[in-house]
């Protein structure tokens, strides 16, 4: 079993809040994140797939076509975006970090060919990053 | 839906590595630079890696604000800007990464409890890195 990582780069914007919450509740869970008027991060998403090296091409899973995937799923939908707007994940669900990395694995899992997806990673900082195995 | 998530602190100390239970010719052997006796620092960098269930109501697997409370008070503040060699974890202790790493990793287990901690990482320099995942028995 071989593991292959690509990287990508979107940016987009977000904030917290949940409508279940009071106003004072939202703040105070979300501080900053709250503010309506979203804000924005430069995110750098890392897929990793494994899979067995193809005897014949000596690769794992074909990039060109891993790429047209994250390109296709998740960069046209998300990068510059305003993610509680604009992605429909994201109408019902707050776009932390956390649910982006589990809405990128549910984007790409069933689009892959061959290559099993192993893990979604998604950094939101480069300080501050989530990662998503498919667990329940 | 199970999550791992990670945040990297940074800090800078200082330390000496220097073993009680050798020469001072072994220690030269062992530590090498490391072992001059006036110490010398880095600039540390933390990843802490925590995992739980994303709860529905906050899309988190633990509230940030809660975690960088926990180690901004118990570890950076402890260990930012310090001889790591004054320090009473470190009387008895070489302090090398490795048992930074372990001593940062039980800190967290003690009293962090809003989340399952997974895994410390500690990157002393941008060139060397040392990982504890708690497989052994906490210190007493």
């Amino acid at each position: 079993m071989v593991y292959l990582t690509r990287k990508a780069e979107f940016s987009a914007s977000h904030y917290y809040d949940n409508p279940d919450f009071t106003p004072e509740e939202n703040l105070r869970i979300f501080g900053k994140c709250n503010n309506p008027n979203g804000h924005g991060h430069n995110y750098t998403l890392e897929v990793t797939v494994k899979g067995e090296v193809d005897p014949r091409s000596g690769f794992v899973v074909d990039l060109k076509q891993l790429k047209e995937v994250m390109h296709r799923e998740v960069l046209d939908a998300m990068d510059h975006r305003f993610l509680n707007k604009e992605v429909p994940e994201f109408l019902t669900q707050i776009p932390t970090t956390e649910n982006l990395a589990v809405a990128v694995w549910q984007r790409l899992e069933t689009k892959l060919q061959k290559a099993k997806l192993h893990r979604v990673r998604v950094y939101e900082t480069p300080d501050l990053f989530v990662d998503f195995y498919g667990e329940a | 839906m199970k999550a791992h998530l990670t945040r990297r602190y940074h800090f800078s100390a200082s330390h000496r590595l220097d073993s009680p239970e050798m020469s001072p010719e072994e220690n030269r052997a062992t530590y090498g630079k490391c072992n001059n006796p006036h110490g010398h620092g880095h600039n540390y960098t933390v990843e802490i890696t925590v995992s739980g269930p994303v709860d529905p109501s906050t899309g988190m697997v633990c509230n940030l604000v809660d975690l960088d409370g926990f180690v901004e008070r118990e570890v950076l503040s402890r260990y930012d800007l310090q001889n790591l060699n004054t320090l009473q974890e470190f009387a008895q202790l070489v302090p090398t990464t490795e048992n930074l790493s372990v001593e940062i990793f039980e800190i967290l287990q003690r009293g962090f409890q809003k989340a399952h901690l997974e895994r410390v990482r500690l990157e002393e320099t941008m060139m060397n890195s040392f990982e504890y995942t708690g497989e052994n028995e906490p210190r007493k």
